[in-house]
């Protein structure tokens, strides 16, 4: 297959006005993806499985990602004047990065054997404008994976033909895979409490954890 | 009945027996089970059924697809809190004497999904459960057990006084009150006739 740059090139050629980014993953599996904005990710999609060079006719896995507000710090090295002498003086930045939610695309081709390109869709943000471009119409399988989705993570899927929660009941508020989510109180005791349980087991039998 | 009498009449070919004898030897020898599984426990209990563990060997080999026909509701497998409130309507609609086996660490507790959001933590919140199997998935022959010592426990039943079975006590309850969707959990979250929080004490 071609490089994501040269893919995401051809895609900036092909469909004037489409804003791509690629996501560079550090890790050995270096598995780099595609970041596509919301106006134009219907006709990427179309693009990417009807380009004969890539015909990525089988989208194998969506998948949500939440990001909450996060602030960043970094280490960054100035140079600064300090009495008089240029010096390098470590400087700590933050940034504010807002939140938002994210579905990655899992897309493989099975005419030519080829694959995984990885496309990832954000929203604007966490509460009122998580909405995106459902891709159902282009690949026909996403269809329960964009429902789990929206039930788990709360990302709305704009042009999906039939949007209701699959895992959990109509009339459920949550959004349970959310980093903020929080669950019902109904912890009940555990004879070896740890991480997560172990908080819960302080809150609820502050005694029997003290020792 | 005078044992000594009842053993010098068998000798000369009369049998005789108690009314509730005869009542719990049935009741206990045809326990029809509802045939439903929710998880890999089902698997378990459908080896049990087969000639492998062969459960007709206890009077049990027709799993009826018709809560109305069943006198044994096997829980096998994991109740999600979106099945839970069906569990509980399909349990209401068997008929009395009705019995309820809990089969497997989920059914019992939620198991290994205890933590999550989406798993009851154990049938006996909403149901009155006679036999609990722990095990993920029990073996058949830990369900084989179970169904002996629900056998054992009808045996032991009494048609009369204070300690007789629910469905002969007008005021006992048959049914269940079903738990509702709620907006964020079950409601209500457990039923508080059949099951309470349990007490921590540490030796």
């Amino acid at each position: 297959m071609e490089s994501l740059e040269q893919i995401k090139t051809r895609i900036e050629a092909a469909i004037s006005g489409a804003k791509l980014e690629i996501i560079r993953n550090g890790s050995p599996s270096a598995q780099h993806s595609l970041l596509v904005d919301n106006e134009h990710a219907l006709a990427v999609a179309m693009f990417l499985r009807d380009d004969t060079a890539l015909r990525l006719d089988y989208a194998s896995n969506v998948t949500g990602v939440d990001w909450p507000d996060a602030e960043l710090t970094e280490k960054i090295k100035v140079k600064k004047v300090v009495d008089g002498v240029e010096k390098e003086v470590e400087e700590i930045k933050k940034t504010k990065r807002p939140g938002c939610l994210e579905a990655v695309y899992h897309l493989y081709s099975m005419e030519l054997k080829r694959g995984p390109l990885i496309l990832r869709l954000r929203t604007q943000n966490r509460a009122d404008k998580a909405h995106l471009p459902s891709l159902t119409p282009v690949w026909r399988g996403t269809e329960f994976q964009e429902r789990e989705i929206y039930d788990l993570y709360g990302i709305v899927f704009d042009g999906h033909p039939d949007l209701r929660r699959i895992l959990m009941w109509e009339g459920f508020k949550d959004h349970p895979m959310r980093k903020d989510y929080v669950e019902p109180d109904d912890y009940e005791y555990e004879p070896t409490p740890h991480d997560e349980v172990l908080e819960k087991s302080k809150q609820h039998h502050p005694a029997e954890t003290k020792a | 009945m005078d044992e000594g009498l009842r053993s010098e009449l068998q000798k000369q070919g009369v049998f005789t027996t108690t009314l509730e004898e005869l009542y719990n030897w049935g009741r206990k020898n045809s326990l029809w089970p509802l045939g439903f599984g929710l998880a890999c426990c089902a698997i378990e209990m459908i080896a049990a059924s087969m000639s492998r563990w062969d459960l007709a060997r206890f009077g049990a080999e027709v799993f009826r697809p018709s809560p109305r026909q069943a006198d044994l509701m096997i829980v096998a497998g994991t109740v999600t809190k979106k099945m839970a409130p069906q569990v509980v309507r399909l349990y209401n609609q068997m008929g009395e004497p009705k019995y309820v086996i809990a089969m497997g660490a989920c059914a019992i507790s939620g198991g290994p999904f205890k933590q999550g959001y989406n798993v009851l933590k154990g049938i006996d919140r909403y149901i009155p459960v006679d036999v609990h199997i722990p095990g993920c998935p029990p073996r058949p022959e830990a369900l084989l057990h179970a169904f002996m010592t629900l056998q054992q426990k009808i045996d032991e039943e009494q048609l009369t006084g204070a300690k007789r079975r629910r469905h002969l006590d007008a005021e006992a309850p048959s049914e269940f009150p079903v738990p509702q969707y709620g907006e964020h959990d079950l409601v209500p979250a457990n039923n508080p006739d059949v099951w309470k929080v349990p007490k921590v004490t540490r030796g």
